[in-house]
């Protein structure tokens, strides 16, 4: 990882004050009967080099944000200054320096890949060679095949590829995941953590938790049009107070009775909740809660039937945040 | 990160590409060349086949049985313009009516004989029926004119429905040419999510419009030069006037379709939005703007009206150009209002047009 904090950063520190992206009480409401508040105040600061996630549940939002960066969506108030210029002013010239790949775009089936690529390419002063784009993102052999004839994480590779070919200091990435399979997603993964080796700032909505643990400096969880959490996944995962999760269920008619606080005499344990049937447990030591615990069990005659342990991760934040559970994991695979 | 051997210049000129791509998609659409390019030479054929002029040469006669109905069919007969079938009054009718008879004639009396013609007056190919029957009869039974009469067939190109068809078809290709190339495309694109990427890029809104409008004149010119030629050739159809007028009218008629079919889809955002839409302008120009009969045929009220729809001048344009030899100067209307259609269409596609 050394040195590429290194890379991002070759002017020795001077940038790291530089924003990226900057915006301030953003809000967007859509009319409608009765209107719908897409957006109700959201400020963010991304600087420059950062890999920042924007997270949250289908419907929290995150498309609408991110658009309204884009230049793409009037905000119905707020602020916004991208690479240090407001859209009114200077559109065509955020324009040359970011590049976007939408959440769904279909691009046009009869062409090939370096077509469309080539196409891009145009429309840039300053770019990429299209050659070069497929390379970064491995789309070599299918260079002169035609987009309906691609897989659709192949298809995605190819809609980042839209955005890197003209060679963008900020890419918009929202969703570019979603949907995929586990193999396509660790390509788009080792494509987006290129860009950021490269410098590059990156803003990519997600609503993979584990995703934006893995890939992005901070997150900034967002639910019902505001930002619920702001910070580095390791910090939000700090403030749960605990980076372990103990999950176990208990074979016993008396143990599910129990409310959850019940299980908070353990030692080491700083939150605990309940959740399909199983019992969570944020603990700060592993090593000291699970002894006590089986004492406990055993004391009572009481039989595991399961134990998990597992480093806590933003999914048990946004739960602890907001009460539910972040995603149904069916909806992921579409 | 510029690579230095990556030369921008040539292959990277925004217009070229985004024209060459709506090109090369339109070249890959099987369907989309044939409905463009071979369907309309189908209906050259088909049509051309169909009303070819030929001389009104068999009259259907339904003679009514009776005492004198053989002699008469017997004496129809031996003029070859003439096919005569004998058969009862009932049936005459029938055919008559069902026009698988163009005349029926029924015979009475003996010196003087009398003949009565049962015809349609409103079938052109009834009356001549009744006109050349009797005339034949008249002076087969020793009728003598008082003068002399002698005939001269005329049947020169130029003045042949398919002479008159092809500028007509020419003209309907402009508009479906326009009106789906542009519009369908347009409306696909914003569908697909293809405008909202395209405007999220530094790409200048005129180039993606010039280059649909520029593809689009590519595939007309195409169509329409082919289908010059392939009349020409099968038909003999040939211009009386200037190829280079035709030829400009041919620019300005897809332009200005171009601008209908650009404003047409400038809002719509479904497909079945896009086709109604369509299907609607396109309805009374395929009716009332001369394509395949003279606007001639609809009430004097009616005619300034239809000359004010985008197609009727600019047929009408093409046409006289090529039957009469017209000169562009002369056809300053037409041209005028084609162009005023572009001009509008465009100004208020620009105006109200939905990127995302």
């Amino acid at each position: 990882m050394v040195p590429e904090t290194m890379a991002r950063d070759p002017d020795g520190g001077q940038r790291m004050m530089s924003l990226a992206i900057r915006c301030s009480d953003l809000r967007k409401t859509y009319p409608g009967k009765p209107p719908v508040e897409a957006v109700r105040g959201i400020d963010l600061a991304i600087e420059e080099g950062e890999c920042f996630a924007v997270l949250g549940p289908n419907g929290a939002g995150k498309t609408t944000t991110i658009e309204i960066l884009e230049g793409l969506l009037e905000p119905t108030s707020g602020d916004v200054e991208v690479l240090g210029m407001r859209w009114r002013h200077s559109a065509a010239a955020i324009r040359e320096r970011i590049g976007i790949s939408l959440q769904e775009t279909r691009f046009s089936d009869k062409l090939t890949v370096r077509e469309i690529l080539t196409l891009f390419r145009s429309f840039y002063r300053s770019g990429l060679a299209p050659e070069e784009v497929i390379a970064r993102v491995s789309l070599e052999d299918r260079a002169d095949t035609w987009v309906k004839n691609l897989s659709g994480g192949q298809k995605q590779r190819l809609a980042v590829a839209t955005a890197l070919v003209g060679d963008p200091v900020l890419m918009f990435l929202d969703e570019p995941t979603t949907g995929l399979d586990p193999h396509s997603r660790r390509q788009l993964a080792q494509i987006i953590l290129d860009c950021r080796r490269h410098g590059r700032t990156t803003l990519l909505t997600t609503h993979y938790m584990e995703e934006a643990e893995r890939l992005c400096d901070r997150v900034a969880i967002v639910d019902h049009g505001r930002i619920i959490a702001l910070g580095s996944p390791r910090e939000l995962i700090a403030r749960l107070g605990g980076d372990h999760v103990v999950e176990f269920s208990v074979q016993s008619p008396e143990a599910v009775q129990l409310p959850a606080e019940w299980w908070s005499g353990l030692p080491a344990v700083t939150g605990c909740r309940y959740e399909d049937g199983l019992v969570h447990l944020s603990v700060t030591e592993p090593h000291v809660v699970l002894p006590a615990l089986l004492e406990w069990l055993a004391a009572r005659q009481w039989h595991l039937a399961s134990l998990t342990i597992r480093q806590a991760s933003l999914d048990d934040v946004f739960i602890s945040l907001t009460g539910r559970p972040f995603e149904p994991r069916e909806a992921e695979s579409r | 990160m510029n690579d230095p051997a990556d030369k921008p210049a040539r292959r990277y000129h925004p217009l070229l590409n985004l024209t060459l791509a709506r090109v090369r998609e339109f070249l890959r659409e099987p369907e989309a060349v044939f409905w463009g390019y071979v369907f309309p030479l189908f209906l050259v054929v088909a049509l051309g086949v169909a009303f070819r002029n030929r001389p009104v040469s068999s009259f259907r006669i339904a003679v009514e049985d009776g005492d004198q109905a053989e002699s008469v069919a017997a004496a129809l007969h031996r003029d070859p313009r003439f096919r005569a079938m004998v058969c009862d009054a009932q049936e005459g009718r029938l055919r008559l009516r069902t026009g698988r008879a163009d005349a029926i004639i029924a015979v009475s009396g003996k010196s003087p004989t009398r003949y009565e013609y049962y015809f349609d007056p409103t079938r052109t190919e009834s009356v001549l029926a009744r006109n050349a029957a009797d005339d034949f009869l008249q002076r087969a039974a020793g009728r003598r004119d008082p003068v002399e009469v002698r005939d001269q067939e005329v049947n020169e190109p130029g003045g042949r429905y398919i002479d008159f068809l092809v500028p007509g078809l020419i003209g309907m290709g402009l508009m479906g040419g326009g009106l789906w190339g542009v519009g369908f495309a347009v409306v696909e694109m914003r569908i697909r999510k293809l405008l909202k990427r395209y405007v999220a890029t530094p790409m200048k809104r005129s180039h993606f419009l010039a280059a649909l409008v520029v593809s689009r004149l590519l595939f007309t010119v195409t169509e329409v030069l082919l289908l010059l030629v392939f009349a020409r050739v099968i038909f003999g159809v040939a211009s009386q006037g200037s190829y280079l007028a035709i030829g400009l009218l041919i620019l300005l008629g897809s332009l200005g379709f171009s601008g209908i079919g650009l404003l047409l889809a400038s809002r719509a955002r479904t497909i079945e939005a896009i086709s109604g839409l369509i299907n609607a302008a396109m309805l009374p120009m395929w009716i009332g703007s001369g394509i395949f009969f003279s606007t001639e045929r609809f009430p004097e009220a009616v005619q300034p009206a239809l000359m004010l729809l985008p197609l009727t001048p600019l047929i009408h344009a093409v046409r006289s150009t090529m039957l009469e030899g017209a000169s562009l100067l002369s056809l300053g209307t037409d041209v005028a209002i084609v162009v005023a259609w572009g001009c509008l269409s465009f100004v208020l596609a620009l105006r109200r047009f939905r990127w995302n």
